[in-house]
Formats: C-alpha cells, structure tokens, sequence
C-alpha cells in the first residue's frame, strides 16, 4: 500500500472530462457554459491556493497562522449561512451569529478532537487541525443554514399563532416554541441522513482520502466514526445555539415578534 | 381602568384618552386609519412611545407577559399553533370549569375541542379564540372585530358575553365596522381619521 502521487499532465487529462459539461450545456441549449467555465476555474484555483496556503502553513510553526487561517474559515462560513437565507435579518447581527456560532462549536469540535481524541504531539499541528476544523464547519454550516431559514420563514408564516401566544402571555420562547422545534428538526435531518448512508450508498470523504493514501481500510474506518460523531455532536450543539440566536434576533427584550427586523424576501 | 397617554403609533397623531372599570369603547375609522394598530400598540406587540396604564401599572415597567394578561389582544384573526384547539386552552382545574362555561355561553360544543382546528369553520374558530382570550378573567379586552364570521344569533351571544363582562368590571375596547355592534355595546368611541388626514396633520405639526 502506497500513495501515487499525480502529475499536473494526469490533472490536465481529468480536465477533459468537463468538456462532456460543456457538451451536455450545448446539445440541450442550457446556456450554462459560461457559469460551468467560470466555476470550473474558481474551483480549480481555490483549490490550489488552498493547498499552496497550506503547505506554507504546514511548514511554519508558529500555532498563530493556523488560527488565522481557522479565523478566516469561521468568517467564510459565517458568511456563507447568512447568503443562505432567503430572509435576512438587517444589519451585522446575522453574520456575528453565524460566524459567532462557529467558532464556539468549531473550537469545541476540534479542540475534543485532536487534543482529546487523536493526540497527536504537539496536539495544535496545523496537519490536524485544519482538517478536522473544515469537516466540522461544512456540516455544522449546512445544518445551522437550514435551522436559521427554516426560523425565518416558519416565524414569518406562523406569525398569526405567535402572536396569538404572545397575547395570551408566553414569554419569546414559548411562544415560538413549535417553530423552533421544526426548525431544529429541519437542521439536524443531513447530519442523521448522512450516518445512515454512510458506508452503503458513499464512502466519506476523509475515509477515501486515508484509503487512497495507502492507510490500511480498518483504520481509515475507526477516523471515520470519530468524525462523525464529532461532526453529529457539533452540529448539534450549532443548530441549538443558533436557533435560539436567532429566537432573540426577531423578538424584542418586550417579547414582540419582529419581523420588521428583517429584509423583504428576496 | 385603562389610561392611555400621549401614545404615538407612526402616522397617528398622539393618542390620549381612557376607558373605566364597565366601560366600553368602541374604536371607528376607515381600513387603513390605524384601528389594529393601536390594537396591537395597546398589548404591546409594537413598539410606540408613550404611557399606557391598567389599574395603575404602566405598561413598560411591567413585563411584558404579564401586561399582555393584563391588557388582551384578540387579533382579527386569530392564530392556532395546536392541532386542536383543546391544546390552546390552559389545563389546570379552575381554567376547565371557565373553559366550560364559556364555551356553553358562546354555543360551542364540547366535541369541537378536539377536532382539527384546521377542520372547524370560521366561526367557529373566532368564538373558540374569543373563549381563549376570556379564560383569565383579563381586566382590559382590545377586541379586532371579534364578530365578523359570526351570524346574527351568534353575534348576539358574543355581545350577550362582553355586556356580562363589562357588568364585572372589564373595560373593553371594540374594534368594529358594525356601527350597529358598536352603539348597542359602548359608551364612548373614538373615531380615527382616514389615513390622508393622518397624514396631512402629521405634515402640519412638523
């Protein structure tokens, strides 16, 4: 078992396959072929920067530019939950919550992690943290994504019965109660669909990655459950800080529901 | 009693009048003149400046769970967030036997408690919320138009239970575009002006 590393000309080969895209966009007048050369490029200089960046940082070693760079990711993520919702609220309040909400649970995550769980010494190598951070934030994103819409739009259509709990004196938080708990429900569904199609219908992500690097399958398997569970507990614990975040960012200290606090729909 | 000062709802002019213990006011304008707002304003489910008193407690020094126990809001229509209306009504003891006799005073029966609230017809729906909002005995009533889906003979048992109320000491206010509603039940109304007024004097004072 060993790693084959790939040549740039073996790159440039898998390249090709993008013309059946382009040829698909064009046989059914898709008019995707700009978008599909656009962000076929994006992807692949993202990509290459990122691995530039993190062999420099891998090289360094000082533990400052690995949080940078996990502080850059957090931003990123923030940013990419608020793009996500279909209503937002107004002002910065919505991207501190994202952002905020990930660096709590991405810290915890990966702090568990790697200084709990794997133990590599010194336990803050960027090799491990970074990694691990990653996988944590695009699931944790994806389920606070959805929670945080899922409030939004619930709390824009249910206002009638919120309002009708308010007037019969609930408190904020009883009174959004249903809303929240479907909100909740709504954000934990891909991380639960996930565990139970893992190993059947795909191979993870990191377990392949281990694999192809000639790690020996049982082992690449035992990472794997790890990380799932610490991605499941993550966005757990994400989804839940989130959705009462986003409880207190439409409610008012005078328990009204405020809507008005939002943009119009786009 | 309800004591309302200098309350100030975007667009209105400055609001200030006040509603004693038995009394009702019946609150006229046209759609669009501000009537559901001032509702809502009075609950304190929007923001306004100003001072709103019940029985000497002033609405921002109270918080705003008990206010609203305080001052009831019934909306014009009114939300369910149950499946059936039963879960929308308080279980404890005292509240059952209120809940009972409410609903034999509005007509409703009892089997209607448990079925889809989804299923119920309108009015239905509006006398089990105006039940709803009864329950705690409130000491204020801010009522949006509580008869609209109601025929006559249940229009009349709706006012049969307000005059009751008011004999005990509720002040209601009535939100209504049945000016017949209105001078059968209150004694003093408070007419809003139509918006392009509203808005002209708001032009004027500034």
């Amino acid at each position: 078992m060993t790693y084959v590393p790939l040549d740039v000309a073996h790159v440039a080969l898998a390249a090709t396959l993008i013309l059946i895209n382009g040829a698909v966009s064009w046989a059914f007048a898709l008019g995707l072929g700009r978008t599909l050369f656009i962000n076929a490029t994006r992807m692949t200089i993202q990509l290459a920067l990122i691995g530039f960046v993190l062999k420099w940082i891998f090289e360094q070693t000082s533990p400052l530019w690995t949080v940078a760079l996990a502080l850059v990711m957090v931003l990123v993520a923030g940013y990419e939950i608020v793009s996500r919702l279909s209503r937002r609220p107004r002002g910065i309040e919505a991207y501190l919550l994202g952002s905020g909400t990930l660096l709590v649970v991405g810290t915890f995550a990966t702090v568990f992690a790697v200084a709990g769980l794997i133990g590599p010494d010194p336990w803050y190598q960027p090799r491990y943290v970074l990694p691990i951070l990653g996988m944590v934030l695009g699931n944790a994103m994806t389920g606070i994504a959805l929670t945080v819409s899922t409030l939004l739009e619930s709390a824009a259509r249910e206002r009638p019965a919120i309002e009708a709990r308010l007037s019969l004196g609930a408190d904020r938080f009883t009174a959004m109660a249903v809303t929240l708990r479907l909100a909740l429900k709504t954000g934990l569904m891909p991380i639960l669909n996930a565990m139970a199609a893992s190993g059947v219908v795909s191979l993870p992500g990191m377990m392949s990655g281990q694999i192809l690097a000639g790690i020996d399958p049982i082992g690449a398997t035992k990472y794997q459950i790890m990380i799932m569970f610490v991605i499941a507990g993550s966005t757990a614990l994400g989804v839940v800080i989130a959705g009462y975040a986003t409880v207190l960012l439409i409610t008012d200290a005078r328990h009204r529901l405020r809507l008005d606090l939002l943009h119009p729909p786009i | 009693m309800l004591r309302v000062e200098k309350l100030n709802i975007a667009s209105l002019p400055p609001l200030s009048f006040q509603v004693a213990d038995g009394e009702c006011m019946g609150i006229e304008g046209p759609s669009g003149s501000g009537k559901t707002r001032l509702a809502r304003a009075l609950a304190d489910l929007e923001p306004a400046h100003g001072h709103i008193f019940v029985n000497g407690a002033e609405r921002l020094e109270t918080p705003p769970p008990e206010w609203r126990r305080l001052v009831r809001y019934l909306s014009a229509e009114p939300g369910w967030w149950s499946d059936t209306a039963r879960e929308a009504f308080p279980v404890d003891a005292a509240s059952q036997k209120a809940r009972e006799r409410l609903l034999a005073s509005l007509d409703i029966a009892p089997d209607l408690l448990d079925r889809p609230v989804s299923l119920l017809s309108t009015g239905e729906r509006q006398r089990l919320a105006l039940a709803r909002a009864l329950i705690d005995d409130p000491p204020v009533l801010v009522l949006d138009e509580p008869t609209s889906a109601l025929d006559p003979g249940n229009t009349a048992l709706v006012e049969e239970l307000l005059r009751y109320r008011l004999l005990s000491g509720c002040s209601i206010l009535l939100i209504s575009h049945d000016r017949a509603q209105i001078d059968r039940l209150s004694d003093l109304r408070l007419q809003l002006a139509p918006l392009h007024e509203a808005a002209t004097g708001r032009a004027g004072a500034s």
